[in-house]
């Protein structure tokens, strides 16, 4: 069959002057779902570029990884009343911006569909298929009352402040 | 091309990251110096298996684009 193949130029790449970073930590702060969408993406970026990427989730960072059948976590009521009002799991993120009480991640997510863009929920697989590390914090599970039963399966241990900036001190860092 | 190719993905309306993050699931089951061939119709594909390559070490030995689908050959490392 006779087709219209062409040759295109593609913009040349950066040269590496210099050793590339091998490593790659990022601190997910944030559980919004328009940063957790762009860590889990950058996150498995990395590991495919092969990086040795390493992903600490923090403060709200952490209710991503919590599992979504998990309703209210937390050991007294303050942790419990704040899981109600900010629900973990990948399907029950809100936007940093025009959330619209749940109809502007709705409309992502149907954008997203649209556009074939993976979900949180895909990315997270195909990172831990690549070997990112999921780091949860452990001083945010105490405070929040999280444990590790309320957290999905294939992350790894839980770890502090300085295990995340042992790992960050030869690594490309991101804060999201 | 005479060289054979080893493996072939269709990465074809799929959006970044997974043309790449795809490509690097699948070529670890490759030996070094086999082919591996992509088709992606992201147009950020472009860039980024060239940069993917650069940072891998693996060669882009064809790249090329026929009625919208971007075609990479790539050869492991």
């Amino acid at each position: 069959m006779a087709t219209m193949e062409a040759t295109f130029e593609a913009p040349a790449p950066a040269r590496l002057e210099h050793v590339p970073h091998k490593k790659l930590v990022i601190m997910a702060w944030s559980g919004d779902l328009d940063k957790i969408w762009p860590t889990f993406i950058l996150g498995t970026t990395g590991s495919a570029m092969g990086m040795d990427t390493t992903i600490f989730f923090t403060f709200w960072g952490l209710f991503p990884l919590v599992r979504n059948d998990v309703h209210i976590t937390g050991e007294n009521w303050m942790q419990k009343m704040m899981s109600m009002m900010n629900r973990g799991g990948t399907e029950h993120l809100k936007l940093g911006k025009m959330n619209f009480a749940g109809m502007g991640p709705a409309m992502m997510k149907r954008l997203a569909e649209e556009h074939h863009v993976a979900t949180p929920d895909e990315l997270l697989e195909v990172a831990r298929d690549l070997g990112v590390h999921l780091v949860p914090c452990q001083m945010t599970m105490d405070l929040l009352g999280l444990s590790r039963e309320d957290l999905i399966d294939g992350i790894d241990e839980p770890a502090g402040a300085t295990t995340a900036l042992l790992e960050a001190q030869d690594a490309v860092t991101l804060f999201i | 091309m005479s060289e054979t190719i080893t493996k072939t993905l269709d990465l074809k309306g799929l959006s970044c990251p997974l043309p790449i993050a795809k490509t690097a699931q699948a070529i670890r089951d490759l030996q070094p110096g086999e082919l591996i061939e992509s088709l992606a119709t992201d147009p950020g594909a472009v860039p980024d298996f060239n940069a993917w390559c650069t940072s891998t070490g693996n060669v882009l030995v064809e790249q090329t684009e026929d009625a919208g689908v971007f075609r990479f050959v790539i050869k492991k490392q």
